[in-house]
């Protein structure tokens, strides 16, 4: 089967909507044919990675669409960018890259994307409903939107994301349809204490096994016992987009598609069924951590970006103290987030605290760890991940309350109470 | 004696060079060094090999979407491999040679064969690759 395009979508393609439009709708359609699409589909929404400078190639292609006129055609939100736009010149980041960064920005918002700057659009007023298909970018988004809301979305990489929020369409392919989204791996949680289940610090380790474990394919969580709230999902979701390629996963009694096992499966038997148990799971967490005992540089916290759920529960925690002067205190959230938290009075105890909050951006994207900083600490599975790799630096994987603590000792202090039978 | 081999042109274009070849995928974000073409990735059995302007067979990417991002900076700047020959349908491959065929007008043509069909493609082979998918790899 060859693909099959409507009126609209041939007269895109012959440039009647404009060269932009004839340009995105070039690319989407070849993509369409790689992964073997028979036609296109109408998305209602996009949440768009490619806003973010990672080279000339990415700025050109950029300013190539903003300057055809490109504008998008369903509500579009922006993932980070490469800059805290207004306050990156208080680390050390190159002027000339920020500049470059800024013209990207600019170029995506010139085609009426919403400049949302946030890796968790869907903590904000654009999030999605059950069913709606959409176009996402960046990978914990496009696991929470499938997995915790029952939204559709592939994983769309940078330069296609925007193509798709041009046109308003994708290739009927994958995680769209309702027959590719059952479950295809058993991950059964085997004797994990209520107490630990309530735990934050949980889920961002349980999606880090769970990605390890299953790497693309789509798992279902049996044996939760607890309802997590929306920031553990979110932390669960994170990890498992890091580790492995989580694009959607069903956990039983909790997310929408899964009432039931069977339900999430679709009546098939699993192909591969993994236990994890205390054991594993403790093991999983020590692997989050490449740093022990030593003096931390830095404790970085908003990977996906904090809410203000968060907010909340950091401030108490932090009120009435100060940091070691050596170690560092970031924390990465949205404009939107950080607003809501000043009104609330929540921002003040972390100022007196010695902390930074860091908007549109984080710690992975913005260059601004200066040579100095060889030790982070973060409740955040992602940036656990992604630092020593990408920032070359060694990590402490802890809870919150051990991030705190361990920022006013300058030394990783973990609490491993939990982690024991 | 040179030997035909029918792929499907994920990306069409025609390419040719020495090959590079490995069991493994690549993830090009933070593998492949996009000023040099050098693959950088460590752990990766072509670590150290430049692949610019080579014949690069791999089973396809991995990792990130941001290989799609390196991969058209590559291009840009002139260090991409001269084609790419893979057992995956490679959507961020296909994608990076996409926008750079849109961009620049230079895409890299990307190939996907049969597994079975590399059996005794080695390293340093001369491989021709035509715009309608098929590959000739010299002896």
């Amino acid at each position: 089967m060859t693909l099959q395009l409507s009126a609209l979508d041939r007269d895109t393609l012959a440039g009647g909507q404009g060269p932009a439009a004839r340009l995105a709708m070039s690319i989407l359609t070849r993509m369409a044919e790689v992964g073997g699409a028979t036609a296109l589909l109408d998305i209602v929404g996009s949440h768009i990675d490619s806003a973010l400078f990672m080279g000339d190639a990415t700025l050109e292609y950029a300013e190539r669409l903003a300057g055809l006129g490109a504008k998008v055609t369903v509500p579009t939100t922006l993932n980070v960018s490469g800059i805290d736009e207004h306050r990156w010149a208080r680390w050390p980041v190159a002027p000339e890259w920020a500049a470059k960064a800024q013209r990207q920005m600019a170029a995506y918002r010139s085609m009426g994307c919403e400049p949302t700057w946030t890796c968790a659009p869907y903590q904000t007023r654009f999030r999605p409903a059950f069913g709606q298909q959409l176009a996402w970018g960046e990978s914990n988004a496009i696991c929470f939107a499938n997995s915790v809301i029952g939204a559709r979305t592939e994983r769309y990489p940078d330069l296609l994301d925007i193509c798709a929020a041009i046109t308003g369409r994708v290739p009927a392919l994958g995680l769209h349809l309702a027959e590719n989204r059952f479950g295809q791996d058993q991950v059964a949680l085997v004797g994990i204490p209520e107490r630990l289940q309530r735990e934050d610090s949980f889920y961002p380790v349980l999606g880090h096994a769970i990605g390890a474990l299953v790497q693309d394919r789509i798992p279902v969580v049996t044996g939760l016992t607890v309802t997590p709230t929306e920031d553990q999902l979110k932390a669960l979701c994170a990890g498992s987009a890091s580790s492995g390629a989580v694009a959607l996963m069903h956990l039983v009694g909790v997310t929408p598609e899964a009432p039931t096992a069977e339900a999430a499966f679709g009546g098939r038997p699993p192909s591969r069924v993994f236990r994890l148990g205390l054991p594993e799971l403790a093991a999983a967490r020590n692997e989050l951590s490449t740093a022990a005992g030593e003096s931390v540089d830095m404790v970085v916290l908003g990977s996906p970006h904090f809410s203000i759920a968060e907010f909340r529960q950091l401030a108490p925690l932090v009120a009435g103290r100060r940091r070691h002067p050596d170690t560092a205190f970031v924390v990465t959230s949205s404009r939107i987030m950080v607003a809501l938290a000043e009104a609330d009075g929540l921002l003040q105890p972390l100022r007196d605290f010695g902390a930074e909050v860091v908007v549109d951006s984080c710690v992975l994207t913005m260059p601004m760890l200066d040579q100095q900083t060889k030790v982070l600490m973060t409740n955040s599975a992602k940036y656990a991940y992604y630092s020593p790799g990408l920032l070359g630096t060694r990590v402490a994987f802890g809870s919150l309350a051990d991030c705190v603590e361990s920022a006013v000792a300058g030394r990783t202090i973990r609490d491993d109470s939990a982690w024991h039978a | 004696m040179a030997r035909l081999i029918r792929g499907r042109p994920l990306v069409r274009g025609r390419g040719a060079g020495p090959t590079l070849v490995a069991d493994q995928p690549l993830s090009f974000w933070g593998g492949y060094d996009q000023a040099t073409g050098e693959i950088i990735d460590r752990r990766h059995p072509l670590s150290g090999a430049i692949a610019a302007g080579r014949v690069l067979v791999i089973p396809g990417s991995r990792g990130s979407s941001t290989t799609s991002a390196v991969f058209l900076e590559s291009v840009r700047l002139g260090t991409a491999p001269a084609a790419v020959i893979v057992t995956q349908a490679d959507s961020f491959l296909a994608l990076a040679s996409i926008v750079a065929d849109e961009l620049y007008g230079r895409p890299v043509p990307i190939v996907q064969v049969d597994p079975a069909d590399l059996a005794d493609v080695v390293t340093g082979q001369h491989a021709e690759v035509e715009s309608d998918g098929g590959v000739t790899i010299a002896s």
